[in-house]
């Protein structure tokens, strides 16, 4: 019997199943982790510092190995394709400092060998979508710390990657160019309809992008609740004043105040 | 506010020139005058006025000894710059080459030259002997600066590298190459000075064996003559030579980071 196409839309895109990772020093930073990404969403990891958020994301990137579990990869083909799908933005902008604009968000492409010509092309797009298409010959130093993360944006989505892993990407920026970067990213994330994991300690930031929020507690680090963000994209400066969002804020918010009393103490 | 710091700038660049060169003139100064004064004759201490007349009349020779000196130094520099990199870059691939070739490296580096000079004299031709004291003295800096650079990648940068399946070769040269740049370019600017040492020691150690013509031969020689004068000339061509070899080397390395250093970076930004 064939499955059903419903059953192929709802199976995950990548799925965390009882993974867990102990670093050399013996310190657990995951221990029975389960987590189903579903294509297409915007799922927000909120916990506190040191639940294991970024190790979980660079376990998903295959930068880290699991000491436990799997992550699987359902709908993809070959893992190995699927990890070449992945674009990363790290919580610093992690720019090239000794080349231009251009040739960081050309990275990904070159070390892929793509042809000089389809790869212009694809960067001048990808640079266009975060708004620097005049800033291609600038060196990151020349930059703000806004326009460094959106280089970094940029070059995470050269690649029209299936999955975004974002580390806190914002948390070093003013709260007038993180708001601005939200609502860019959140119709990036709408144009492309690439799924995102953004990990994330602010429970504003995490309400107002996500559609599904999963809240992780400490030590070890592990799923402890998860709520959906019912409001309907696109989402925008109205959305962060209204009752809805300081519900679900509030929700979160206690969420996140139960898992730190579920996590022991440092 | 912004004229007023541009004249305190160009008031601090003009001091940075004016004083050092005032301390010069006022020395020189002192030394002529006492040197007439007390009626010092030239074999015990030229007058500056002097050193400066030997070196217009034994231009044809010194310059010659010069140009010998700083053909050996290049040479030294180039392969100590060759070698310390290749060195560098193959002890990062291989840990195993790494393992069995630093200690050596580091004995080379400790042992003074001065004492190695006339044994490689003893065993090479005079020319290469200089040329491998040269490469001897100047090679460390420009190995150990670089291991450095190639290990001070950042981590992160790194992962993305990974992520995107670099191959070695690409972090090799698209990442580590590029990271090491400015610690590459702060152990030339070492290496620099430090070949021209290597030449100038090598060259007095072969001295008494009498073959060489080079600057420092020719002050050796000229000790042995009494001739006082042009010993200090020769000193002044080989000092003059140090200067433009690290201020070549310097506007090098400045335009080579100056769009993305912080070295290389004025205040402004």
């Amino acid at each position: 019997m064939r499955t059903p196409p419903a059953t192929i839309q709802s199976s995950p895109l990548v799925a965390l199943r009882n993974v867990g990772k102990t670093f050399p020093n013996g310190i657990r930073a995951l221990a029975g982790l389960d987590l189903d990404v579903r294509p297409g969403e915007f799922l927000a990891l909120l916990g506190p510092s040191g639940c294991g958020k970024s190790t979980a994301l660079r376990i998903i990137a295959g930068l880290s190995e699991p000491s436990e579990g799997a992550v699987e990869w359902p709908r993809a083909a070959a893992a190995a394709e699927s990890e070449s799908r992945i674009g990363f933005v790290f919580q610093e902008p992690t720019l090239m400092p000794w080349t231009n604009v251009f040739n960081n968000v050309l990275l990904p492409l070159k070390l892929k060998s793509e042809p000089a010509g389809k790869a212009a092309a694809r960067v001048k797009a990808a640079l266009d979508r975060v708004g620097l298409q005049s800033f291609d010959r600038a060196y990151p130093r020349e930059l703000s710390g806004g326009m460094r993360m959106r280089v970094s944006i940029a070059r995470a989505l050269v690649t029209e990657p299936q999955l975004l892993l974002m580390d806190e990407p914002f948390a070093a920026l003013d709260e007038i160019t993180r708001f601005k970067l939200n609502d860019d990213l959140l119709q990036m994330w709408q144009a492309l309809r690439t799924t995102v994991i953004f990990v994330t300690h602010s429970v504003f930031e995490s309400v107002y992008l996500a559609n599904r929020v999963v809240v992780m507690a400490a030590r070890p680090g592990r799923v402890f609740s998860e709520l959906s963000v019912d409001a309907p994209y696109p989402r925008n400066q109205d959305f962060r004043t209204s009752p809805a969002y300081a519900a679900s804020c509030r929700r979160a918010s206690a969420a996140l105040a139960q898992a730190m009393a579920a996590g022991g103490e440092p | 506010m912004n004229a007023r710091g541009s004249v305190g700038e160009h008031r601090e660049r003009a001091l940075r020139i004016a004083l050092p060169v005032a301390v010069l003139a006022l020395g020189l100064a002192v030394w002529e005058l006492v040197v007439r004064s007390e009626g010092i004759p030239p074999y015990v201490l030229p007058a500056p006025d002097l050193v400066l007349r030997t070196l217009f009349a034994d231009w044809t020779l010194l310059s010659h000894s010069l140009l010998v000196t700083l053909i050996t130094t290049v040479e030294g520099f180039l392969l100590a710059a060759v070698g310390g990199i290749g060195l560098a870059v193959l002890f990062n691939q291989s840990r195993l080459v790494e393992y069995s070739l630093y200690p050596y490296a580091v004995i080379l580096q400790v042992t003074p030259i001065v004492a190695v000079a006339p044994l490689l004299l003893i065993y090479l031709p005079q020319q290469a002997a200089v040329l491998a004291c040269a490469w001897i003295v100047a090679f460390f800096p420009v190995l150990a600066n670089t291991t450095l650079g190639l290990n001070s990648v950042d981590r992160n940068l790194a992962d993305l590298f990974a992520l995107h399946g670099a191959s070695r070769g690409q972090v090799l040269w698209h990442l580590k190459l590029p990271s090491a740049l400015p610690y590459m370019l702060g152990g030339l600017r070492i290496a620099g000075g430090l070949s021209l040492i290597g030449a100038v020691v090598a060259e007095i150690a072969a001295g008494s064996a009498g073959a060489g013509s080079g600057l420092a031969y020719r002050i050796a020689e000229s000790g042995y003559r009494l001739n006082i004068p042009r010993m200090f000339a020769a000193l002044l061509l080989l000092s003059l030579a140090g200067i433009v070899i690290f201020y070549l080397l310097s506007v090098i390395s400045h335009l080579a980071l100056r769009r993305w250093h912080e070295s290389a970076l004025d205040g402004e930004h």
